[in-house]
């Protein structure tokens, strides 16, 4: 697969290492070049640098036509923007968002991306540890549903009811 | 109305001042709590001081029942978010963003957000109808279409020159149809052969602006070398 990643913190740079090794075609964005030194001496796959909430980095970085885009880095609405611009103007079928904020999650997975809250992540692991009940916060989300586009055009009121047209079986990411 | 000021900045205090000397209901979020104390003992306690961006703290400032939801921080992509959760998850029927990267005005208006406001795209817009640029230069955008009214200042090197429209590729969906020479506007025909100096207008969808600038702008830097 073409994979994408923007952020090389440690969860990107880890992430660019392992498709890397596994044969994948990896293309990793940050806007720092040190940021870089976290890839492995071994690392075959491409390291732009840019923002990646600039469409023309991303574009730079070969977005148009990946298989999977992954926003990684520290800011939620940076991830989630760099998500869009992938899904919405880049064509990437699977696109993925790091977002910390369980309700900012929830809502972009019912607008067309998928999303990965730690929150929901860290209290499932511990509490499957624990035996506790698990959480029911967001975790890893397949898109729920598709943003309603230019239709806010239309609208007399603005806001255009979210259709779940584009669900995609919870699992198939994991 | 009730409005919801994101981003305490100068732009958001000057416009909640503004809007409540109109007689608006207004809060105001800024997630610095230093300013935000700064702006409050000011203009008392409509200003919260979270994080606009944070799904709880919108909901909790009342954006379920805002008219109107401005995000007006200074970066982009909290503003698209500010302004997407409004109204996708809280029904906000009108919401308006500030952009300063004109480059994400197409993404925002696609995801939905109701009006953007520009600051970069405004005061560029009025530098160049006075500077001399090798660029293509953005008259107007019209309607929703994205279609964009596009003036091209045929300087040494543009490979137009000694050209008619006809020879040279324009892309679908675009139309050169009149020039200006001397001061005087006349229409551009198919076989009409372009001068230097000549400033042709075009109309297009604005994806087809690289190609243009390619058949009338030419090689930025040939062009620069002549015209500088």
């Amino acid at each position: 697969m073409k994979i994408v990643i923007v952020g090389c913190g440690r969860v990107g740079a880890a992430m660019a290492e392992l498709y890397d090794a596994t044969g994948h075609d990896v293309v990793i964005v940050d806007s720092s070049t040190s940021a870089f030194d976290r890839l492995p001496d071994g690392f075959r796959g491409r390291a732009v640098r840019g923002d990646g909430t600039d469409e023309d980095v991303l574009r730079k970085a070969g977005t148009e036509g990946a298989d999977v885009f992954l926003a990684l880095t520290e800011g939620d609405n940076r991830n989630t923007m760099a998500a869009q611009l992938a899904a919405e103007a880049l064509g990437v079928g699977k696109s993925i968002a790091k977002l910390n904020d369980p309700v900012r999650a929830s809502a972009y997975a019912d607008l067309g991306i998928a999303t990965l809250c730690r929150t929901g992540l860290m209290l499932d692991a511990v509490n499957a540890y624990l035996g506790l009940p698990v959480s029911g916060l967001p975790g890893m989300q397949a898109p729920t549903g598709h943003h309603p586009g230019a239709a806010h055009d239309e609208g007399a009121t603005g806001h255009e009811p979210i259709v779940a047209v584009t669900a995609i079986p919870s699992g198939q990411e994991a | 109305m009730f409005v919801l000021v994101v981003g305490g900045g100068k732009v958001g205090y000057y416009l909640a001042k503004e809007l409540i000397e109109a007689g608006h209901e207004v809060a105001l979020m800024e997630k610095d709590p230093g300013r935000a104390r700064a702006i409050a003992d000011e203009i008392g306690s409509i200003v919260i001081g979270h994080d606009g961006c944070e799904g709880k703290y919108l909901g909790e400032a009342g954006a379920n029942r805002a008219d109107v939801v401005a995000a007006v921080t200074g970066d982009d992509e909290d503003n698209l978010v500010i302004c997407q959760m409004a109204k996708h998850h809280f029904d906000v029927p009108r919401t308006i963003a500030r952009v300063n990267n004109p480059k994400n005005e197409a993404l925002f208006r696609h995801l939905g957000v109701d009006e953007l406001i520009s600051p970069t795209r405004m005061i560029l817009g009025s530098i160049e109808q006075d500077i001399p640029v090798h660029e293509l230069l953005h008259l107007a955008a019209l309607g929703e279409n994205e279609l964009e009214l596009i003036e091209a200042h045929l300087q040494a090197g543009s490979p137009a020159i000694g050209k008619a429209p006809r020879d040279l590729s324009i892309p679908d969906g675009c139309s050169l149809f009149a020039v200006i020479r001397d001061g005087v506007a006349t229409p551009l025909r198919p076989d009409t052969i372009m001068l230097e100096g000549d400033k042709v207008i075009a109309i297009g969808k604005q994806e087809c602006t690289d190609l243009l600038h390619d058949q009338l702008i030419g090689d930025p830097e040939i062009t620069q070398t002549a015209g500088a």
